[in-house]
């Protein structure tokens, strides 16, 4: 069997350290990535480790709760919405700069 | 059991996150996001929620990382180039992510000790007939607002998609 | 307090108003209009005046008109209420009756002049200001006419704007004036703050019961600050070195505000606060000293200078002196009576020297005059009683104030003023019959003089009037050892009180003053004084012309002193006017205002702008170092939330 200080069951609390970790990596892919395409990729990234949260939250209750998936499967259908529109809106940048480099974008001063 | 398959899983989620940042060329990295969503998928089997699994790959890996692939293979990308025209962002990324990270976790570290478990032993397997029911039941309004929602976006996609001819 | 409507404010409005509509509308119009305009408002007020002087009654208690409220400061109110007593009846009579014969004067003497329309709106201007002063019922509303008065003459004095000694003029006029309105100001404020008030009856009313003063009390420096004031309006010593200079002005101008009425504000208001000055017998006796040296002072330049309008300001001061003097040792009415006899007389000499300049074509100079008797024969008459008049020949207006002044000075125990008095006396008597005679008699001694000819109606007529005025004006004030009744100070009584009343603090090592024997002899030494005077001028100028340039030669060194007015002026500008212009220009200006001032301002700008710099480059459009901005605010958020909100 497993060692004891491996414990039986995984505690809630580790999935949620995960989740955070997940999601500190998305902030950080978001930051220091040149590529556009990378960077909406680490916005998918972070509501991935959102959606594991929610769905360790809803298993914490002492009858398992659907609320919380629910949830994840709306954050789901309007994650696939902005990732539509999203991408479309990256080929048109790339249309009129020729250029996927995030740092060419930069008319949103005054 | 349940726990080696948690670290398996959780390292292949971790690592695959890591490489998604450490890669160069954007394919890769897409490649690297969909392994996550795997991994993902397989830790919410564990925690109970098959239909949220089962949906995660289809919809998640299977459409939306299909859709980043075309995209990036439509547009020819290549890999990155190592300019940096921002300051803050390079030079103070380090320290706020690690300041951030340490944050989040000490804060569910307080609130979440580890006695608190979960409860694999109360799975049933019907987990899909109550998600449909609660879908159609509580949460209607909203199931209908965001496939209002999607004809949206199609829209939207396909103008901005067009070439002006 | 009556309190029925008199409708005083009309007074000073209908001179307003010409000011107003000559200096709004004026531009342009013809000689005739405005003249008429001006000299209407006057002679209107001068009407109403006299029609209140019979009807209305103000004898026994004052009448206070109140027309608007204006300042309420907590415990202190101060309204725009007009008050009518003898004093400013007396008082505004003098000013609209004089004035109006001035203002028609006006209109023929600046016929040729320009600016026509622009001299007789702040002349009736100068009006407004100067009732507003005399009928003021608090000191706040005297204070504005004041200061009124005080423009009003350095807008006159500096009527011929063009000329650098013009504007001069009217600066220094303006200047010195302010410096004895600091000690107004100052009185005022303590008069504030011991009787809470500011209006006459209040003020007057507070002080009644007080006991009167040995030494410096609240009082007596009240006292001292508004004769401060005072000595700047009416040019008493030290503040008077602004009036000769005034002569700048049209000649008008200088009979008006010089002679007649501005210059007496001062008297007035010493006189409107007697009751305050009996209870103060120190700042009674600085008054008398300061009028008898300042008559005695002037006198003494006046005896060698030879512009004629200079010899006339000069005179000016000294007989102002007079005025202080009976103030000062208690006889408020007496001083009142010269002011009114002053303002004929002094007034008819300025007209008249306008007259002999106008035929002189603008020259001033009496060693270019001489012989003008024939040639300008009203004006030699009637300037030759007002000289006998302002000399103290008997029976004339002067013979009667100026007697009062001296008798009520010697029967109060102050014989050596008496003495200084009688020799000023004299010395008037001889410098303005040095004047007669230079002008009118001898042979023309100038192209100018040899074809001086006699001015127009408008002119003369006001002159014979004044003269009339002269010739019957004293006879209000004569005494009872002559015969008569001493009206005016029966008249003036309830406003400044009876003379005798005046000396309760002091030892009574007087003469009895009711001796009628002693004032009958008093009043011949001050015409032997007259007439010597005369006599001398007489001597000196007609019958051995040459004994001027030989005195003259003989005591050089002092000639000298006094021609040059005893150097008083270079002294002033040594002692004030050059360290203050240094200080200002090398100390305010260049390291006040253009260092610290201007500095601070643009160093402010320079640093707002500074930061504006560096504070723009957070806007990049970058959208990383946006998310980055957005990820520290997350953390910070995070970090308070965690480290103190969550304790």
């Amino acid at each position: 069997m497993l060692p004891n200080y491996i414990p039986a069951h995984v505690p809630i609390s580790w999935y949620l350290i995960l989740s955070a970790m997940l999601f500190v990596l998305g902030v950080a892919g978001f930051l220091l990535k040149r590529n556009i395409v990378t960077v909406f990729m680490s916005i998918e990234l972070m509501l991935n480790a959102v959606n594991l949260s929610f769905i360790a939250f809803g298993f914490m209750q002492h009858t398992v709760a659907v609320n919380a998936q629910v949830f994840v499967f709306f954050v789901m259908v309007v994650a696939a919405a902005e990732a539509a529109v999203g991408l479309a809106i990256i080929i048109m940048v790339h249309r009129n700069r020729k250029s996927l480099n995030v740092d060419d974008i930069e008319l949103m001063k005054f | 059991m349940e726990t080696i398959l948690f670290f398996v899983f959780a390292a292949l989620a971790l690592g695959s996150a890591i490489n998604l940042i450490r890669e160069s060329h954007p394919i890769y990295s897409a490649l690297s996001l969909v392994a996550v969503m795997g991994a993902l998928a397989g830790l919410y089997l564990l925690l109970g929620a098959e239909f949220i699994a089962v949906v995660q790959v289809i919809v998640y890996a299977g459409a939306i990382m299909v859709l980043f692939i075309f995209v990036l293979m439509l547009l020819n990308a290549e890999e990155e180039v190592k300019i940096d025209r921002t300051k803050i962002a390079v030079r103070l990324g380090y320290p706020l992510l690690v300041l951030l990270a340490v944050e989040i976790i000490s804060v569910l570290r307080a609130k979440f000790p580890s006695e608190i478990t979960s409860h694999a032993d109360l799975l049933n397997g019907d987990n899909t007939r109550e998600v449909g029911r609660m879908l159609f039941d509580n949460y209607l309004l909203p199931f209908e607002v965001t496939s209002v929602l999607m004809l949206v976006a199609i829209m939207g996609a396909v103008v901005m998609g067009k070439r002006k001819s | 307090m009556e309190r029925t409507d008199l409708h005083l404010w009309v007074l000073p409005l209908l001179p307003l108003l010409g000011a107003a509509v000559n200096g709004f509308f004026g531009k342009g119009r013809s000689r005739g209009v405005i003249g008429g305009i001006a000299c209407t408002t006057v002679g209107l007020a001068f009407v109403y005046a006299v029609y209140l002087f019979f009807t209305a009654s103000y004898a026994e208690h004052a009448h206070i008109e109140f027309i608007a409220p204006w300042i309420a400061a907590g415990a202190f109110h101060a309204d725009f209420a007009l008050y009518l007593d003898p004093l400013s009846m007396l008082m505004t009579l003098v000013v609209t009756g004089v004035g109006f014969l001035i203002h028609v004067y006006a209109t023929a003497y600046m016929a040729e002049e320009d600016g026509f329309y622009r001299f007789f709106s702040y002349l009736n201007l100068f009006m407004f200001f100067m009732l507003t002063l005399v009928l003021a019922g608090n000191y706040l509303l005297l204070f504005v006419g004041w200061e009124g008065v005080g423009l009003c003459s350095y807008l006159l004095i500096g009527f011929y704007y063009l000329k650098k000694s013009a504007g001069d003029a009217g600066k220094k006029a303006f200047i010195v004036n302010r410096i004895g309105d600091f000690g107004f100001v100052l009185g005022m404020f303590l008069i504030i703050s011991t009787a809470g008030s500011l209006d006459y009856d209040k003020v007057f009313m507070a002080f009644r019961g007080s006991s009167v003063e040995n030494g410096m009390g609240p009082i007596t420096i009240i006292c001292l600050l508004l004769l401060a004031g005072a000595c700047g309006k009416s040019a008493q010593l030290p503040l008077y070195v602004w009036l000769p200079d005034a002569m700048e002005g049209p000649t008008p101008v200088s009979a008006l505000i010089h002679a007649a009425t501005m210059v007496t504000a001062g008297v007035y208001m010493v006189a409107r606060s007697s009751p305050l000055f009996v209870k103060a017998p120190d700042a009674m006796t600085a008054v008398a000293i300061v009028g008898c040296a300042t008559s005695l002072f002037a006198a003494t330049i006046g005896l060698v200078q030879t512009d004629i309008k200079k010899v006339l300001a000069y005179s000016t001061v000294s007989q102002l002196g007079y005025m202080f003097l009976a103030c000062g040792v208690g006889a408020f009415s007496a001083g009142i009576f010269h002011v009114m006899t002053h303002a004929f007389f002094k007034a008819l000499l300025f007209l008249g020297a306008g007259s002999v300049i106008t035929a002189m074509h603008h020259d001033q100079e009496m060693t270019n005059m001489g012989g003008l008797r024939k040639k300008i024969p009203i004006t030699f008459a009637t300037m030759t009683i007002a000289c006998l008049a302002i000399a103290g020949f008997p029976g004339l207006a002067g013979f009667f104030s100026k007697d009062e002044i001296l008798w009520q000075t010697y029967s109060h125990g102050h014989a050596w003023m008496w003495a200084l008095g009688t020799l000023t006396a004299a010395m008037t008597a001889f410098y303005m019959f040095r004047l007669l005679f230079l002008t009118f008699f001898g042979e023309p001694r100038s192209d100018h003089a040899h074809h001086a000819h006699e001015s127009p109606r408008s002119m003369t007529v006001p002159l014979i009037v004044l003269a009339v005025m002269s010739v019957i004006g004293g006879f209000v004030g004569v005494p009872h050892v002559w015969g008569g009744h001493n009206e005016i100070e029966k008249f003036l009584e309830p406003s400044v009180g009876a003379p005798a009343m005046h000396v309760a603090g002091e030892a009574s090592d007087a003469p009895a003053e009711s001796d009628p024997t002693a004032e009958r002899l008093f009043s011949l030494y001050a015409v032997l004084a007259g007439f010597s005077g005369i006599g001398f001028a007489y001597y000196a100028y007609v019958a051995k012309p040459d004994t001027g340039r030989r005195l003259s030669e003989k005591f050089h060194g002092a000639y000298q002193v006094l021609l040059k007015k005893y150097y008083v002026d270079e002294l002033y500008d040594v002692l004030f006017v050059h360290p203050i212009n240094w200080v200002s220009r090398a100390f305010l200006w260049h390291v006040v205002d253009s260092g610290v001032i201007d500095g601070t301002a643009n160093g402010l700008a320079d640093g707002a702008q500074a930061v504006g710099g560096v504070a723009k480059r957070i806007q990049s459009g970058l959208i990383r170092s946006y998310a980055a901005w957005i990820v520290i605010g997350a953390v910070s958020v995070l970090l308070y939330m965690t480290m103190v909100w969550a304790k």
